[in-house]
């Protein structure tokens, strides 16, 4: 430890024992929050992602909606000079694209990225305290807790939901949503040979589209509820939020251990 | 098998000319999708090939399937392929009937034994034994089996056979059930629609017996060659589509122009069949030709995807006049009051821990 410092290290006092044990903090991110109380959590790609794939959903959730509830006819020119309907597929499809890149590339950072980057994909589930500390976020929200708890990375109820309905609903919409394309681009090219395979596993176009439809409102279902839990907790809990997935940075309100 | 006659003799014995006989061959040609250097080579196969026989039995059905067979487009093509399968055995169209017709239907199955190809129209019912299809006094799913045994091919004509039909909706008391859920050691090739169009129909089995192969299958066991596009990509209307015009109601003036039929529940953007190229009726129209919609009757559980004029697929299991965007709606709208309540409470908890904290301090 350097010679001048605004914080002492207080290296005896246990911090954050509930988040060392779910496998949320690492040794560094004790260090960092005894030295500074904050700690770089979110490196710039996953907050890049973030952003981008935020944007992307609005956008497929929009388009999406029209796809399936086309906007009332407009008459602007001939139907040749006329292409409505199209550039709202059209935003769609490209929307989609750069939500499975981005998707794909949010992987990959997974491997390379830090500790924080890998728990959108895996659920600690065979920690037993990282269960209780699942039932202590729900009391939290039940209002059965007085004070929440501090963590580096999400707690692990946001952890739960991020995995079910973005790991798991980006997957299966990027599945679904690619084989719908494939149907457009044709039998035998690219992205049938790649996603074909999908339609008859739900019988056919229409129970996919269905299912694909189905799976905009669990994704807005969870935009809900994101937005408003990330904004309570930025007011409620001990640690910063909002800001946290701009710089990426956390900072904690009080400076007791747990 | 010297002693069967080539398609050519049939022909010919038949009163069909040489110079008719090579039209066929290049009308059959067009009709495959194969180049015109194919031309001799069917002719070829035809005038050397013993024909293949071809039994065709019915199930629970509506017989519409045959109805759309017997008015192919083209009235030669109709009648060549008619004379080709010759009805060996067809209980519907031979001349044979009771004890005579089934001893003609064990007579082919003998003579031809794994060279004959069977033609299924309808689906047999499963329930209470197969009762609910009785023919020649036995449950049909056992003449179905009987007669697949040694046949070299199936062909499931139609919906209910590819699939299973009105017959099978839910709750389908019956338990039809489509054939390949029956018949599972042959080859099948479905040939779905309600009825499958005339000329995909002889455009199948015409290519079976002159090429003595299948033809090539997507993913569902459908022909490629009429089956791997959607109404929706050759449709006329589809700049329309494309332009975002659309009729939104019936006999509105959109409709008098001829707009889209996307909202008012057009499955051609999910349905896979050569409707929108081969037309119906020698070629002369098709539903969304004469202002209708598709109801995509070439597609598995049609007939359970709720209303004909829906875009968005009716959800029975929600309750009768659901579907995902009122079942998502309501959904999203209980999260959003239960986060607007939790927002309040919250709100109320934290201010009530300020005074307390005050309170405190004094
Ligand atoms: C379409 C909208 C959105 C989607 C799909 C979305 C999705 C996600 C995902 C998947 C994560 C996990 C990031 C990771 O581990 O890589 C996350 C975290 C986060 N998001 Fe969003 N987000 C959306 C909108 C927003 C908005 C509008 C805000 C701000 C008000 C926000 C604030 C946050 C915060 C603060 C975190 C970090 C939570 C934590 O620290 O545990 N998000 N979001
Ligand atoms: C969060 C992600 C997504 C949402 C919320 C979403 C939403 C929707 C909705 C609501 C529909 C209309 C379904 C209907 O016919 O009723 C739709 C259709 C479609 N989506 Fe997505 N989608 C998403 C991702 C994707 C992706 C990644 C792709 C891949 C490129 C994609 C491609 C398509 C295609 C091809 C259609 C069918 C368009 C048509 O039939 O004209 N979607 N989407
Ligand atoms: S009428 Fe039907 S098949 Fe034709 S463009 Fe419109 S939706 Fe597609
Ligand atoms: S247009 Fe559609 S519903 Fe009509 S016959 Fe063709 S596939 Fe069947």
């Amino acid at each position: 430890m350097s010679e001048k410092s605004i914080h002492e290290a207080n290296p005896d006092v246990e911090i954050l024992k509930a988040a060392t044990l779910t496998g949320d903090a690492t040794a560094e991110d004790l260090d960092s929050i005894r030295r500074r109380t904050s700690v770089y959590v979110y490196e710039t790609p996953v907050r890049l992602w973030h952003w981008i794939n935020a944007l992307a959903i609005l956008v497929l959730c929009g388009t999406g909606w029209f796809i399936g509830n086309p906007p009332p006819s407009m008459q602007i020119a001939e139907a040749t000079h006329q292409f409505v309907f199209g550039y709202i597929r059209f935003a769609h499809f490209a929307a989609g694209m750069i939500l499975t890149v981005g998707f794909l590339g949010r992987i990959y950072w997974a491997f390379v990225g830090n500790h924080h980057a890998k728990q959108l994909f895996i659920l600690p589930v065979w920690n037993k305290h990282w269960w209780s500390e699942v039932f202590f976020e729900l009391r939290w929200y039940l209002f059965l807790e007085k004070e929440p708890k501090k963590y580096v990375g999400h707690n692990p109820l946001a952890q739960a939901a991020m995995f079910f309905f973005m790991t798991l609903g980006i997957t299966f919409m990027i599945v679904t949503g690619l084989a719908l394309y494939s149907e457009g681009a044709g039998q035998g090219g690219f992205w049938d040979s790649l996603f074909g395979w999908v339609i008859p596993l739900f019988g056919n176009s229409q129970a996919l589209h269905s299912i694909h439809h189905l799976g905009m409102w669990a994704i807005v279902i969870f935009m809900i509820i994101h937005i408003y839990a990330a904004i309570r907790e930025d007011i409620m809990s001990r640690q910063s939020m909002v800001s946290t997935m701009i710089s990426g940075t956390r900072t904690f309100k009080d400076d007791r251990p747990e | 098998m010297s002693q069967i006659e080539t398609f050519y003799d049939v022909m010919r014995r038949q009163g069909i000319t040489r110079r008719s006989f090579m039209k066929y061959c290049s009308l059959t040609a067009a009709a495959l999708g194969l180049s015109p250097a194919y031309v001799p080579k069917i002719a070829h196969a035809m005038e050397t090939k013993p024909r293949t026989p071809v039994i065709w039995v019915h199930g629970l059905e509506c017989t519409c399937c045959s109805e759309s067979f017997i008015r192919s487009a083209h009235p030669l093509a109709k009648d060549v392929v008619l004379s080709m399968i010759s009805l060996d055995y067809d209980d519907t169209l031979m001349a044979a009937a009771g004890h005579q017709a089934e001893a003609a239907l064990q007579d082919t199955i003998e003579k031809y034994k794994g060279n004959y190809i069977l033609a299924v129209e309808g689906n047999p019912p499963l329930n209470e034994d197969g009762m609910f299809c009785i023919v020649g006094g036995k449950p049909f799913v056992e003449q179905l089996k009987h007669a697949a045994e040694h046949a070299k091919a199936v062909i499931s004509w139609g919906a209910c056979a590819s699939y299973g039909c009105v017959q099978a909706a839910k709750p389908n008391p019956t338990r039809a059930t489509p054939v390949h859920k029956v018949i599972t050691d042959k080859p099948i090739i479905k040939v779905p629609g309600c009825p499958p169009i005339a000329e995909v129909m002889t455009g199948v089995i015409t290519y079976m017996l002159t090429f003595d192969r299948l033809p090539e299958l997507d993913r569902q066991g459908r022909p490629a060659m009429f089956y791997s596009q959607r109404i929706h990509d050759k449709c006329y209307r589809r700049p329309h589509f494309d332009a975002g015009q659309f009729v939104e109601a019936w006999d509105d003036e959109n409709a008098r122009k001829g707009y889209c039929l996307y909202k008012m529940g057009c499955k051609g953007p999910t349905t896979y069949n050569a409707c929108s190229t081969v037309r119906w009726n020698e070629g002369v129209s098709f539903p969304i030709q004469s202002g209708h919609g598709c109801i995509g009757c070439s597609e598995d559980g049609f007939w359970d995807h709720g209303s004909f004029y829906n875009r968005v697929t009716d959800l029975t299991q929600f309750g009768v006049e659901s579907n995902a965007d009122k079942v998502g709606l309501a959904a999203a709208g209980v999260v959003g009051a239960g986060v607007a309540a939790h927002a309040a409470i919250s709100a109320l908890k934290s201010a009530q821990k300020k005074t307390q904290s005050s309170k405190e301090e004094v």
